[in-house]
């Protein structure tokens, strides 16, 4: 089988000036008047959501281009400013779709820091479960999409099977398949349900196997290797300097990784590797994301053997709702209850910080609390936002047919990028 | 570790294990070169705005009550213990600034913040780094800070005609006009 030569990455930065998001036209090929302009989305199939991209293309070359943003913009930040903190924790997991359970704990744990409450490990140990596993949810859904968008259709089908058997895991715990609101300030919402263990060993059993099929499919086929590498290139310098993180500065070299450099949960007591590559091209990305399922099978491993036991959330009836058998017998238990539900908890004066690696990327959490019963400010540091600021870099000279190559591996989610 | 060497230096604090540093918002960019190219700050993770008005007690929407506390016959208000702490300005900027390094077991984090008033000029950070042009955007769009020497300060997430900043304290809710009622 011969191969394509693999174009070294380039030297030096390739980001746009003086705007580094938009890629401008030369004025001199302006001139010569043969630049066609494209508007590529908001509604195009595989836009990831409604994004826009105005393209300038001289014949197939992309020589301008600019990203629109904001047709999803639903006004998340501003409604949870008016909802009680334990009641904004629903809106969270809307935002980045697809890797809900990441934005869920983000929020919670900022929330948690504020209040210094520190939940029981058997609830950071869960949290970190599926949040793994929904890491593979997220990886798979890009996999099946960012491939059919480029033509290998029959991915789709195998990724969304493995998916929904995450998603029946997801429903087994919490009741509901996706937007799960299982985090709950200081622990989580429930105990683990019986069951669940056996059901999740099946599937870390079987998913290793099925991440070489997904291989075996993609790794020697040679459209996809030609219309994977290469292209869409970006260097660990321009990554940073971007602000790029997660799957997309790993594939330029950088080998960075909050759950290693500022471990949170209980990540500093599992063993796992951070996979790196260096060409910070498309087929690196894929290659990460293919590498981290495998990393986060093993992680849910770990999760399952070394699962505490123990209550499932902090006994503090002052953040934590009552247990319901209690409410029947004990007067103080209903008073607390009704005072959470119609209230909430009030949260120390105070702003924090919170990042965690989600599928994407570095997900932050800006809180700020008056002290009051809701918060202040929430501001969401959202990896999708940022890895779509790359595309006029990774576009430069680019052709259009590998457009949506490129956009694809920047793996974003319009709901987060919008909020 | 004290921080204040940095140009324009006026505070900083220790909260949450979470550094801030504040400095002018003259010298914005000369403290956030000398942070990024003297202490490692190569990356930056966010801009977020905060948006005080209101929060030493002036009744503004999305806000029930007085200076003494909150109202308690309106639903949901508990009454503040106290009022909390008046603030320099109305609206703060903070930037997270994260040390990146490749393979590194450490992830160093501070906050560089600025104070500033409505319609006052921040200088613009994107000639440091190139990230903050959609964070500087967003941050004009959703609060209307006016960001100096940004290359292209135009809305982002609103629509280019949208009147007002959503995201402001003084922004009424369901602020969008009805167009169609059951009146007409």
């Amino acid at each position: 089988m011969v191969l394509v030569e693999r174009a070294k990455i380039y030297e030096g930065t390739r980001i746009p000036s003086p705007i580094p998001t938009v890629l401008q036209v030369d004025p001199a090929l302006r001139e010569e008047g043969d630049i066609l302009e494209v508007n590529f989305g908001p509604n195009h199939p595989s836009t990831h959501g409604v994004l826009r991209l105005v393209v300038e293309l001289n014949g197939e070359q992309v020589v301008g281009l600019a990203a629109v943003v904001g047709y999803l913009h639903t006004g998340f930040e501003k409604n949870m400013e008016q909802k009680t903190w334990w009641k904004a924790i629903t809106y969270p997991e809307r935002i980045d779709y697809l890797s809900f359970q990441y934005n869920e704990l983000v929020f919670v744990l900022a929330i948690e820091k504020l209040l210094a409450v520190t939940p029981p490990a058997k609830a950071t140990w869960m949290r970190m479960l599926l949040c793994e596993l929904n890491r593979i949810h997220s990886h798979l859904i890009w996999l099946g999409t960012a491939a059919l968008e480029i033509g290998a259709i029959s991915m789709l089908w195998y990724t969304f099977r493995e998916r929904d058997a995450v998603l029946d895991l997801f429903e087994l715990v919490t009741g509901v398949r996706m937007h799960t609101r299982y985090f709950q300030t200081g622990g989580l919402a429930e105990d683990i349900p019986p069951g669940f263990f056996t059901e999740c060993r099946k599937f870390v059993d079987m998913f290793p196997r099925r991440i070489d099929d997904y291989e075996a499919l993609l790794d020697r086929q040679q459209i996809w290797l030609e219309r994977t590498r290469g292209i869409g290139l970006l260097s660990a310098e321009d990554a940073v300097a971007l602000g790029q993180s997660g799957p997309v500065l790993r594939a330029s070299g950088v080998d960075w990784d909050l759950r290693k450099a500022e471990p949170y949960l209980a990540y500093d007591q599992v063993d796992f590797n951070v996979p790196v590559y260096e060409n910070g091209d498309v087929y690196d990305r894929y290659k990460v994301h293919i590498d981290e399922m495998r990393e986060s099978t093993r992680i849910v491993q770990q999760c399952l053997d070394g699962m505490p036991e123990g209550p499932w959330i902090v006994d503090d009836r002052k953040i934590v709702l009552p247990p319901r058998d209690e409410l029947h017998t004990s007067m103080e238990s209903l008073i607390h209850h009704f005072k959470l539900v119609t209230e909430g908890y009030r949260v120390p004066e105070g702003e924090v910080y919170v990042g965690v690696e989600s599928a994407r990327g570095e997900l932050g959490c800006y809180l700020v609390s008056d002290g009051g019963p809701r918060p202040w400010r929430v501001k969401f540091r959202a990896p999708s936002f940022v890895a779509l600021e790359a595309t006029a870099t990774c576009m430069s000279n680019a052709l259009v047919a590998d457009l949506i190559a490129i956009v694809g591996s920047l793996d974003t989610v319009m709901g987060e990028v919008d909020r | 570790m004290s921080w204040d060497s940095v140009p324009g230096f006026i505070g900083e604090r220790m909260e949450h294990g979470e550094t801030t540093v504040v400095v002018e918002t003259a010298r914005l960019v000369d403290a956030a070169l000398r942070l990024r190219d003297e202490e490692g700050f190569n990356f930056l993770a966010d801009i977020a705005v905060t948006d005080y008005l209101g929060w030493n007690g002036r009744p503004v929407a999305g806000y029930w009550g007085s200076a003494t506390g909150r109202d308690i016959n309106l639903p949901g208000s508990w009454g503040l213990a106290r009022t909390p702490d008046p603030k320099p300005k109305r609206f703060s900027i903070s930037y997270h600034l994260l040390k990146v390094v490749s393979g590194a077991t450490d992830a160093p984090r501070l906050r560089l913040q600025v104070w500033c008033e409505d319609g006052e000029p921040v200088p613009s950070v994107v000639p440091v780094w190139p990230t903050a042009d959609w964070h500087e955007r967003e941050a004009w769009d959703m609060l209307g800070i006016r960001i100096e020497g940004h290359p292209n300060l135009t809305r982002i997430l609103m629509e280019e005609d949208w009147e007002g900043h959503p995201l402001r304290k003084d922004y009424p809710l369901g602020g969008e006009p009805v167009r169609f009622s059951s009146a007409e």
